[in-house]
């Protein structure tokens, strides 16, 4: 059995352990990683902190991932490291260290780099006691790092050698643009300016620079480029090169054959490679070789496309050409160039600051004939078909082709399947645009039609039931469908109609729309019975009321449970006992808790300031509140809610389609979460916000939700596919890009002021009540084929005879 | 031909089923948009649950139609065919209306 050690365990020593287990690799895998965690996304650092995102990479089945081991020795002669763990194939992954310009004072207290999680709780720890702060480096690391110290409150200087920012990005007129950009956020940039030395004694005080005096700062953070960490290397006698890294091959070998070096600390035909998607490739070329394949990594375009500190800045191709169309717009910040042969028919490279959206084309048609006018690419790239071998995704090495054989393949019809087949889009998602283009150019119609009776998606559904007032199924299908329904559709329509006109969801012909869950007002369990769950807004009950779900199961004999949402289920009511229950319950001070419905479930919280002692807000009020607010309101899916009353988060609100996490000046919103089958952390989308606005922002979400998504679409994944992704969403919520936000703001409003009960409503209507009978022929009747037996002193339904599977 | 009477025809909602027992034999009975009547067995053989009355009624290329509300196999109303498992073919009843009654024959 082969045994793969590999050292480091960043990026690409995850995705060489990934690549190897997917691929059926039989051997054993071993990772050693010095930083005291698992392995997690660098890319996305700095959303660690202004964000709080939990960056850690999902564990990898069968392999052994150490952490906090530093790897101190090769002994390759031995085949071991540290003197005494033993490989067959060594891989070292050590990527790089930030690089820190011999300057006094680098040490002092509030110096730091950007590079670890660890990294980043320093600066946190230092910014809390600093007004101001420093980037040493203005390249693509240097503004990250900046914006990071914009978000912990800091007034901001970035000190840059170069006469212009991100130098190795954009030339000296993208520069300008750029620098009036991040000027305009408050940020001052010092360009063409040295270090002389950090001032202070203990903590630092301030920079000194050769020109421009003396800037105040508590806090200096540099990012002045990186170096290959090759120390390891050097000390077993492996090739390094002249300037660092570990020289390797085509097939990512050293100079021992049995040890491989991949990401940035391996020296690549004399290159280093800092961005991600390199490293990746390399990662998967070294597995192909350690299964014994001759993948090569042949070097790698270095085009990137980011948004720094909400500007978008783009590089491709070449820095230079004989040729270059330049657009420039300094009113709105935009600046385009295109560089070309000095025929002008061949696309050398490019640069886009502040509009990127050429970026994702054009970059395929690099080195090969312009297929429009250059002004043309420019301003409407997506008009132009991209070639089959054009490269989509670059940070996961897609092609167009492979886009459309895994739509063909695995019949796709949306973005989020694309994603989960091929992996595009799922590094830095700048190609979500095009898979959306190449799902239509592969006859996908994106807006899909429901079923066989409508050719609409759900969200034009909604608009013609709300633009043409419609009321009644029978009146849209004879319009705008063909025969008579199904279970898709009828169940669509009765949430469209129940969510625009809050109507009871059993008056009329409504009724007949309706899953049996919603016909019933509870949950069908696999023998045919139904469960029960009355709302506990917040999961708050007086003991009194609890007795009373005590009283009601004991007396009805039904099976209980306590929820994940800090509800009580009673299982095991025939048809004809749901009246008698509910009756016993809405006489107590209950009603209906929708569990069975597409619509809000509950707003779990924790106990909150009350009475915890780290509480900082009141989050069972909060949660009492949202749920009363939102109680019955019917949408595309299940809606599920929480709020924690601090930032230990015990109610599990990022999990939620909308959870709220208490600060200590108000309320952070996160939305787009939940478990299941894919399990999805929700976003940030405001943040310290009071509680009107909090409540002004979730009523906007939560309608243009149920506005736009698909059928049976989460939250999670309607803003997975919803273009433009969370920075839209709160363009449209919050500063009303649409112009819709009074719209859906009294959608809501009248929400809120027509609900009512539906167990209550129906008790109180005797037609209604005729249908919960198991025998139409024999109303008193029960239902001889439900049978129980005992488990744990409560009932259990007998299993049935399945006649077919 | 032995007619059962099962309820008056008023009692069943459009588009919606109801069950009938019949000499301990469970009977869905549906009521179909232009007021046509079909019957069929309740059980519904994916799951032995006694369920089909509650499914939603409809049409899948201009055949009646009732979805299992467990897991959502689709049985024509006219042939008892399961339309996704063609294999799986369960009962179907004569019925029909007597003077306002619903009337369904099992044997």
């Amino acid at each position: 059995m082969t045994r793969v050690l590999i050292v480091g365990n960043g990026p690409s020593a995850h995705r060489l352990a990934e690549t190897l287990t997917t691929r059926g690799f039989t051997g054993s895998v071993t990772i050693l990683g010095e930083e005291p965690r698992g392995a997690y996304d660098r890319v996305a650092l700095t959303t660690h902190l202004t964000e709080g995102r939990d960056l850690a990479y999902p564990d990898i089945p069968g392999v052994t991932a150490v952490v906090g081991t530093k790897v101190v020795s090769i002994e390759p002669a031995a085949k071991t490291v540290n003197g005494s763990i033993p490989y067959d194939v060594l891989v070292l992954a050590t990527g790089s260290a930030p690089f820190v310009p011999p300057v006094p004072g680098r040490d002092l207290d509030g110096c730091h780099v950007y590079r670890t999680i660890d990294d980043l709780d320093a600066i946190r720890a230092s910014a809390a006691t600093a007004t101001a702060g420093i980037v040493v480096g203005g390249g693509l690391l240097g503004l990250e790092a900046a914006d990071a110290l914009r978000g912990l409150g800091l007034e901001t200087h970035i000190v840059e050698m170069s006469p212009w920012l991100m130098p190795r990005q954009v030339d000296e007129g993208g520069g300008a643009v750029l620098k009036k950009h991040v000027e305009s956020l408050g940020l001052t940039v010092h360009t063409g300016s040295g270090v002389t030395r950090i001032e202070g004694d203990e903590r630092v005080t301030g920079l000194l620079t050769p020109d421009k005096g003396v800037i105040d700062a508590q806090v200096v953070v540099f990012s002045a480029g990186i170096r290959p960490r090759d120390e390891l290397a050097r000390g077993a006698g492996l090739q390094v090169g002249e300037r660092g890294g570990i020289v390797v091959d085509d097939g990512m070998r050293t100079s021992d054959p049995s040890i491989l070096a991949i990401g940035e600390c391996a020296l690549h035909d004399g290159q280093v490679y800092g961005l991600v998607a390199p490293c990746m490739t390399m990662a998967e070329v070294a597995a192909d070789r350690i299964m014994g394949g001759t993948a090569a990594f042949t070097g790698a375009d270095l085009s990137t496309k980011l948004k720094l500190l909400g500007v978008e800045v783009a590089q491709f191709g070449a820095m230079a050409g004989a040729l270059d169309v330049t657009y420039l717009d300094p009113v709105a910040g935009v600046y385009k160039k295109l560089f070309v042969s000095d025929d002008a028919s061949t696309l050398l490279g490019g640069i886009c600051v502040g509009d990127a959206s050429p970026y994702a084309t054009l970059r395929s048609f690099v080195g090969s004939e312009l297929p429009a006018a250059p002004s043309d690419l420019l301003f409407s790239p997506t008009a132009v078909e991209l070639p089959g071998d054009a490269p989509v995704c670059s940070c996961n090495n897609v092609t167009k082709n492979d886009v459309t054989a895994a739509i063909k393949e695995h019949d796709l019809t949306d973005v989020a399947g694309v994603k989960a087949c091929t992996r595009a889009g799922t590094t830095c998602g700048s190609c979500l645009p095009l898979l959306k283009k190449i799902l239509t150019e592969s006859g996908v119609d994106t807006g899909t039609g429901l079923c066989e009776h409508f050719t609409h998606s759900r969200a034009e559904l909604f608009t013609i039931v709300q633009v043409r007032g419609i009321t009644t199924f029978t009146q849209l299908i004879d319009e705008h469908g063909t025969g008579r329904g199904c279970d898709i559709c009828k169940p669509v329509v009765a949430s469209i109609l129940a969510s625009l006109h809050n109507g009871h969801v059993l008056e009329g012909e409504q009724a007949a729309l309706q899953d049996t869950n919603d016909h019933f007002l509870a949950n069908l369990q696999k023998n045919g019975t139904y469960s029960i769950v009355p709302r506990i807004p917040g999961g708050e009950i007086t003991p009194e009321k609890l007795i009373v779900i005590g009283e009601v199961a004991r007396d009805f004999g039904l099976y209980t449970k306590i929820t994940g949402g800090q509800r009580i289920d009673l299982f095991g009511a025939r048809v004809e006992e749901l009246p008698r229950i509910w009756r016993r319950l809405v006489d107590a001070g209950f009603e209906s808790g929708h569990a069975y419905g597409k619509a809000l479930r509950t707003v779990k919280s924790c106990v909150g300031s009350t009475w915890c002692r780290y509480g900082v807000q009141d989050s069972v009020t909060l949660a009492i509140d949202l749920e009363l607010r939102y109680r019955g309101l019917r949408s595309p899916h299940k809606l599920k809610s929480a709020v924690s009353g601090c930032a230990r988060e015990c109610a599990e609100a990022r999990s939620k389609d909308f959870g709220i996490i208490a600060t200590e000046k108000g309320w952070n919103l996160y939305v787009g979460g939940n478990g299941g089958f894919t399990p999805r952390h929700a976003d940030l989308l405001v943040q310290d916000v009071d509680t009107a606005t909090l409540i002004r922002t979730i009523d906007r979400f939560l309608m243009f939700y149920i506005r736009t998504a698909d059928r049976l679409q989460r939250t999670a994944a309607w803003l997975e596919n919803l273009e433009g992704g969370l920075d839209r969403l709160r363009e449209i919520v919050v500063d009303d890009a649409l112009g819709i936000c009074a719209d859906l703001d009294a959608q809501m409003a009248a929400h809120v002021a027509t609900y009512a009960d539906e167990w209550r409503a129906t008790l109180d209507d005797p037609v209604k009540l005729r249908r919960f009978v198991s025998f139409v022929n024999a109303p008193g009747t029960p239902d001889p084929s439900i049978a129980f037996t005992t488990e744990r002193d409560q009932i259990k339904p007998e299993i049935l005879q399945v006649t077919s599977r | 031909m032995n007619w059962i009477p099962v309820c008056p025809f008023p009692d069943l909602l459009p588009e919606r089923g109801a069950c009938a027992l019949i000499g301990g034999e469970q009977v869905a009975v549906f009521r179909a948009h232009d007021g046509s009547l079909y019957a069929i067995g309740n059980q519904d053989p994916f799951s032995g649950a006694y369920i089909l009355s509650r499914g939603i009624v409809g049409t899948r290329n201009g055949e009646p139609t009732v979805a299992s509300p467990m897991h959502k196999q689709v049985f024509s109303l006219t042939s008892g065919v399961c339309l996704d498992d063609p294999g799986t073919v369960i009962p179907t009843f004569p019925i029909r209306v007597t003077m306002g009654m619903v009337e369904v024959s099992v044997k």
